[in-house]
């Protein structure tokens, strides 16, 4: 080698470096931009909830773990709340689909965040975290009780507590044992020969209940992760290390997850859901009824007495927007369901509403297929994602999981 | 040995250079054409001049929120009793608006409030309005970036 190779390559080795910036492995600042909305650092402070005005009581939210954890709270006296939503696996089962007194249709979700979105089950048939929690006290798969046996379960045992939080109890003394819309024959014929006063103290208490229990889900926050330390260091600029650190194959599922593959269409913000409904084509399960998403769920939020816009709820109109102004008649709602948040989603396996995927693998494989919906239209398109790409992705994943 | 150094510097800033001219072309070519974020349109049939402004400082993705439109005639006539309907969406991502938002006030003086407006991500959208009132029917579709 000559004197003029060894300077030219060392030219090259300069350039190089100084190039060396540009390869794959830093980010745009439109990528930058984006990295910073999913990051746990832009999530908002806990929005108040207007339509309860017991939700930031801490007596509310006392009462409300109490009855959460609370077995008593069910026709058999074995399920609670915590029964699905169990404390120690994110408040989810690991089921495919839920187990209370019988098994449900759907997937449990996990309850980091909750608070923060507006419409709750995944297909949104509820508009308020307390109108959620009362939902599954009277269907007969989960709690299987009426809403007369919990406003008499609560008097006999949490009198004083309750009244302290809520004011005084009405008299139930004339109300029957099991008396609701949703029961047996036996428990609506019960509560259509209670008076509209009857059935509106009944009401009264049981929504209180709700609230409670709401006031105590509004503390589960999502916890920060790798992925948000790593955002944080994007943000500031500096090199992210150690417990801040992704590996290349992370940062290529990143990207992927950011560009190509188009999941931060859905999975936005910094619980990494829009809060809003899709139809991406997920297959049904044999021998389920028909069920048709947001469709459905549109239709009975709008129905639901404990609405928004419902004499329970404690808001006035104005804070009714998501519900007096939602889409309600349009093909798109069609077995479109709520995209979950990504967070925790990596340790939280089987997926989609009714736990249709067993692993991550069979997730992503189904968003690169883009297969035709069962019913309606699905939003995806064909991704094609190679071999590499597929485990990029899934690493990446990975680091949104402590 | 001087001219040795000059040498690879000399190398190393040419191939700097044309690095640097290889992606300014790669930007040019991947520019989009320019879109139009006015904010006071003519309505396609030329019928009304419309007009929109949100009703919050800073129009945040995810959070619901309201506009006024403003309803002229072309030759700056405030419109009364215009009735309006709203759609848009994300073009590039071929969905409509998350909500269904609604005209439910005249505040007089042509302007109109547009409750139930939300952007769920950030990104190119469009308002459309279709607006109804005694010179005819016209509709304007304003585009947005968030």
């Amino acid at each position: 080698m000559d004197g003029r190779t060894v300077w030219l390559a060392m030219a090259v080795l300069v350039s190089a470096a100084a190039l060396s910036g540009c390869s794959g492995e830093t980010f745009t600042d439109e990528e930058k931009a984006t990295i910073a909305l999913l990051s746990l650092a832009s999530l908002p402070p806990l929005p108040p909830d207007p339509t309860n005005k017991y939700a930031d009581d801490p007596a509310a939210a006392a009462l409300g773990a109490t009855l959460f954890f609370d077995q008593r709270m069910s026709i058999d006296g074995v399920v609670a709340c915590g029964t699905c939503h169990l404390i120690d696996k994110q408040f989810q089962d690991d089921l495919p689909r839920g187990k209370g007194v019988g098994t449900t249709d759907r997937r449990t979700m996990p309850l980091a965040g909750v608070a923060w979105g507006p419409w709750f089950f995944w297909d949104g048939r509820r508009d308020s975290l307390w109108a959620q929690a009362l939902t599954p006290l009277e269907e007969q798969r989960e709690h299987g009780g009426t809403r007369a046996f919990y406003a008499h379960f609560v008097a006999e045992n949490f009198n004083e507590r309750y009244q302290r939080i809520f004011g005084p109890l009405p008299d139930l003394s004339s109300v029957p044992e099991q008396a609701g819309p949703f029961g047996t024959d036996a428990e609506k014929a019960a509560w259509a020969t209670m008076t509209p006063e009857q059935q509106d103290d009944v009401n009264r208490v049981f929504s209180n209940l709700g609230k409670g229990i709401a006031a105590f889900e509004r503390s589960i926050a999502p916890q920060e992760t790798r992925f948000d330390r790593f955002a944080g260091a994007i943000a500031a600029g500096t090199e992210p290390s150690e417990d801040a650190a992704l590996t290349d194959e992370e940062i290529a599922g990143l990207k992927l997850f950011i560009g190509k593959a188009n999941c931060s269409t859905c999975h936005t913000g910094p619980r990494l859901t829009d809060d809003s409904f899709h139809n991406t084509g997920v297959p049904v399960v044999a021998g389920l009824p028909e069920d048709l998403g947001r469709e459905t769920g549109a239709k009975e939020v709008a129905a639901d007495p404990f609405n928004c816009l419902g004499k329970f709820s404690d808001a006035g109109p104005e804070a009714c927007g998501e519900l007096r102004f939602m889409v309600k008649d349009d093909p798109r709602l069609t077995r479109a369901y709520k995209p979950p948040s990504l967070r925790g989603a990596a340790t939280r396996p089987p997926y989609m509403h009714a736990g249709q995927f067993a692993t991550l693998e069979e997730v992503v494989d189904h968003y690169s297929r883009a297969p035709a919906a069962p019913s309606g239209q699905s939003e995806l398109h064909p991704l094609n994602l190679s071999e590499r790409e597929r485990q990029q992705l899934i690493a990446f994943v990975k680091t949104l999981s402590n | 040995m001087k001219s040795g150094w000059l040498y690879a510097l000399a190398v190393a800033v040419l191939v700097l250079v044309a690095y640097g001219a290889h992606v300014a072309t790669l930007d040019a070519r991947s520019a989009k054409p320019e879109l139009d974020l006015a904010r006071s349109q003519t309505t396609s049939g030329g019928l009304y001049v419309a007009a929109i402004e949100p009703e919050v400082a800073d129009v945040k993705q995810g959070v619901l929120h309201s506009w006024v439109l403003t309803v002229k005639t072309a030759d700056g006539q405030p419109v009364d009793d215009a009735r309006v309907a709203i759609d848009g969406g994300m073009p590039e991502h071929n969905h409509g608006l998350p909500t269904s938002p609604r005209m439910t006030e005249y505040l007089g003086n042509g302007r109109y409030r547009i409750e139930g407006v939300k952007f769920s991500m950030s990104g190119r959208w469009e308002l459309r309005f279709d607006i109804s009132a005694a010179p005819g029917s016209d509709s304007v579709t304003f585009n947005l970036v968030l």
